[in-house]
């Protein structure tokens, strides 16, 4: 694909030497698209999405991102770098002790330097942002309530709106509805659709969900033992192609 | 039910091995319990006279010498409260960034995490009354060396309990900061320090708590505080004035528990 | 929403604020206090280097003293902890105020709070006046510190006790003695053997110092080598006596480790 955004290129990851998690993935993104990346437990989806911002070190292959690439990064490089993508968690990884505001603005901590950001002096453009981002995602009026006394669905929100503070080039979002009821994964996943193409940024989320991710994707990874087996519209899906991904039938029907 | 299967049935709770080593530390207290009384130097003549003396010695201190307290007592008992408070501000500072070292997730390289160990371990090992014996070697009898033994004695407490809570935090919430782009400083006072506060705090408490018993002691050495007027009362033999120290210190130490515990309730 | 009305980021926190401020006012207050200059600093700074030249090399020369001195000391805390725990076994139990009336709580915590309030150093002090000088004096100070703290902490475990236990083991009709052993022990006593050997492990530190006011173990005779000047032989002390700490900790850990297995086993 010409001027991808990003492009994956043989990644592969071991844990354990001579068993690879990852086996030579190579993938194109383009510029915007919300792409789903289906597949069982345990094969990798979340390895994959880790290494494109190297919270998991590849152990081969590129990931070219703006023209760069982020596998031969050294430390503080990659530090920029992350800084253009944002990730939201499925476990939402706030910072439960402190208040929504503040979990919002340490999606600017890769822009402030240290001693202001501990003296709570972010810029006011970025404070602006917050309260305009809390409105977008229906939590206007919580910016001063504690991370931990919110509901999951509302901790969710949180997550996104601090991946969306980075203003980054791209979203990722690792099982964000695996912890969440089925209306509130709903709310979510529209919300990561929403806030992607109103960026004019490329998603990539990796859920389990089938249905879910045919609902929303644009585009359709499906893994299976480390390596891509389908990659094409949603529409395209069929039980042929989920029985590669999955494995047996039964839960077909 | 024939032989065998009841012999089968008798049960043993712990593996022969199990019980062989739990019989050799039992043997070995017993023997070390009477090797102890068998060599310690205990005079007979002294132990039979200890009742009566002892009730010499509480007859002398009473009545309490409590007029002694506005001129003798009050200067010394602040400055041991001092000496607590002081000693323990500075043991945070200085354990703060060691206990970070210690800590095997953030420490930047494990040369550095066993050094900053090896320095709390031994700031632990060393005894503030030791502490307090070279500090006033060094810099001679009163409140510093009070305060300097106290500081180096609490580091090795405080470093460790700080680390501690540093490993046990939790990983999720660090890694989605790290994500962000966000600097080590950033990504320490966002991601960890809101997690280890509530603990930070009652460390600190409670450092300060056993602090305040300590501080009472270093006078016997020379090194400030309620102790000096201890020492002095005793060697006068004013017993009067000694228990009067002794009431101050006491009152001292459970007014400090009593806070401490407050305080902890409030904040966790 | 109201979009005219400024909103803010972060609630200005002003307890904070003044807390921070306050800590500051006190250092700068309390330093003044206790006459902490930089003068006096620099000065103690140099007699630090003299006096650490002056320490090494260590002096192992006078061997006999110090092996003698340390082999009283393992026999003070040896003795004071197994005399000690017998001791907080009863103590303990009667504070224990969900098994107790409070006509029996209350004098034993009041106990236990006495024993705890004093540094086994001050405590040690009373004991040589009335006991006389030497190991005695040592022990009786050092059972007193064991009451105090393993005291606590038992009553403090069996509070936490499940009652449904007990209530089954009383409703078998069991006498009173019966009802400790049966509903009670088991259910502390893999925390209580834990709580010893960290008794053990605190009686063998502070065994090195009570000899300071002449109670028995090394701290006599390091003390006087301070007092001598006699830097060399202290650092030898000193070195000996941290060794001995370590190894006890060591051991200690040890122990615990044989028998927190009894206690997992104990659960399944």
């Amino acid at each position: 694909m010409e001027n991808a955004a990003l492009s994956i290129r043989d990644l592969t990851k071991e844990y354990v030497r001579g068993k690879p998690v990852l086996r030579g993935i190579s993938l194109d993104f383009a510029g915007s698209g919300f792409t789903a990346i289906i597949g069982p437990s345990g094969t990798g989806k979340s390895t994959l999405i880790r290494c494109i911002n190297r919270l998991v070190e590849p152990t081969a292959g590129s990931v070219i991102f703006e023209n760069q690439d982020i596998v031969a990064l050294p430390r503080r490089a990659l530090r920029l770098a992350r800084r253009q993508i944002g990730m939201v968690f499925q476990e939402y990884n706030l910072v439960e002790r402190l208040t929504v505001m503040e979990n919002l603005l340490s999606g600017r901590l890769g822009y402030v330097a240290p001693w202001k950001a501990w003296l709570r002096r972010f810029p006011q453009s970025d404070i602006d942002d917050a309260f305009e981002l809390l409105d977008v995602v229906g939590l206007a009026g919580f910016a001063n309530q504690r991370a931990d006394s919110l509901s999951g669905g509302q901790r969710q929100r949180v997550g996104i709106a601090r991946a969306v503070m980075q203003r980054p080039r791209l979203l990722l979002a690792d099982e964000p509805t695996s912890s969440l009821d089925p209306k509130t994964s709903v709310e979510i996943m529209t919300l990561l659709r929403d806030l992607g193409r109103a960026k004019k940024i490329p998603v990539i989320v990796n859920m389990h969900d089938v249905e879910l991710a045919k609902r929303f994707a644009d585009r359709v990874i499906g893994m299976s033992g480390g390596v891509v087996v389908y990659d094409g519209a949603p529409s395209g899906l069929n039980d042929t192609d989920l029985k590669s991904i999955y494995g047996g039938e039964d839960w077909l029907q | 039910m024939n032989d065998a299967t009841l012999e089968a049935r008798i049960w043993h709770r712990f593996t022969p091995a199990q019980r062989l080593v739990r019989f050799a530390v039992y043997l070995t207290v017993v023997t070390a319990v009477v090797v102890s009384i068998q060599t310690v130097e205990v005079i007979p003549e002294f132990l039979l006279d200890a009742p009566e003396q002892m009730a010499d010695l509480l007859r002398r201190m009473w009545p309490i010498a409590f007029s002694h307290y506005p001129k003798g007592v009050h200067e010394a008992l602040v400055e041991t409260l001092h000496i607590a408070t002081l000693g323990t501000i500075i043991s945070v500072v200085i354990a703060f960034p060691i206990g970070l070292a210690a800590a095997h997730n953030i420490a930047p390289n494990r040369l550095l995490n066993h050094a900053a160990r090896l320095l709390l371990v031994s700031s632990r090992s060393v005894n503030s009354l030791v502490w307090a014996l070279l500090f006033v070697a060094v810099f001679g009898p009163g409140a510093l060396a009070g305060t300097l033994a106290i500081a180096f004695r609490s580091v090795g407490f405080v470093g460790k309990l700080v680390g501690e809570a540093v490993e046990e935090a939790n990983r999720g919430t660090v890694e989605a900061l790290e994500a962000s782009g966000a600097p080590w400083l950033s990504v320490l006072s966002f991601g960890y320090w809101p997690q280890i506060q509530p603990s930070f705090w009652s460390v600190v408490l409670f450092r300060w708590d056993i602090n305040v018993r300590e501080s009472a002691v270093l006078g016997l050495v020379g090194a400030g505080g309620i102790g000096m007027a201890l020492d002095t009362a005793m060697n006068l033999f004013q017993w009067d004035r000694v228990a009067m120290v002794l009431l101050a210190i006491f009152t001292v130490v459970i007014a400090a528990e009593i806070v401490v515990t407050a305080i902890r309730k409030r904040i966790l | 929403m109201n979009v005219t009305a400024p909103r803010v980021a972060f609630p200005p926190n002003w307890r904070a604020r003044a807390a921070w401020i306050a800590l500051v006012l006190y250092i700068v207050y309390a330093c003044s206090l206790l006459d902490f200059t930089w003068a006096r600093f620099m000065v103690g700074l140099d007699n630090g280097a003299r006096f650490i030249g002056r320490m090494l090399p260590p002096n192992f020369t006078r061997w006999e003293i110090l092996v003698k001195g340390l082999t009283e000391s393992i026999e003070i805390a040896i003795l004071a902890s197994v005399l000690g725990i017998l001791l907080s076994l009863p103590i303990g139990l009667f504070a224990a105020r969900n098994l107790m009336p409070l006509w029996v709580t209350w004098p034993s915590r009041i106990l236990i709070a006495l024993c705890r309030s004093f540094h086994p150093v001050i405590v040690a002090i009373v004991f040589v006046k009335a006991l006389g000088f030497g190991a005695m004096s040592g022990i009786a100070a050092l059972t007193v510190a064991s009451i105090g703290f393993a005291g606590k902490l038992f009553a403090e475990a069996i509070e936490e006790i499940s009652l449904k236990q007990v209530e089954a083991v009383r409703a078998t009709g069991a006498p009173f003695m019966n009802v400790i052993t049966y509903g009670v022990l088991p259910q502390v006593f893999g925390r209580f053997l834990g709580f010893s050997t960290y008794q053990l492990d605190s009686n063998l530190r502070n065994s090195t110092m009570v000899g300071i006011v002449g109670a028995g173990g090394i701290g006599g005779a390091l003390f006087a080598a301070f007092q001598r000047f006699d830097y060399d032989f202290v650092c030898a002390m000193l070195l000996s006596i941290i060794l001995l700490i370590f190894a006890g900790e060591v051991v200690a850990n040890k122990v615990r480790a044989i028998f927190v297995e009894r206690t997992r086993v104990d659960e399944e």
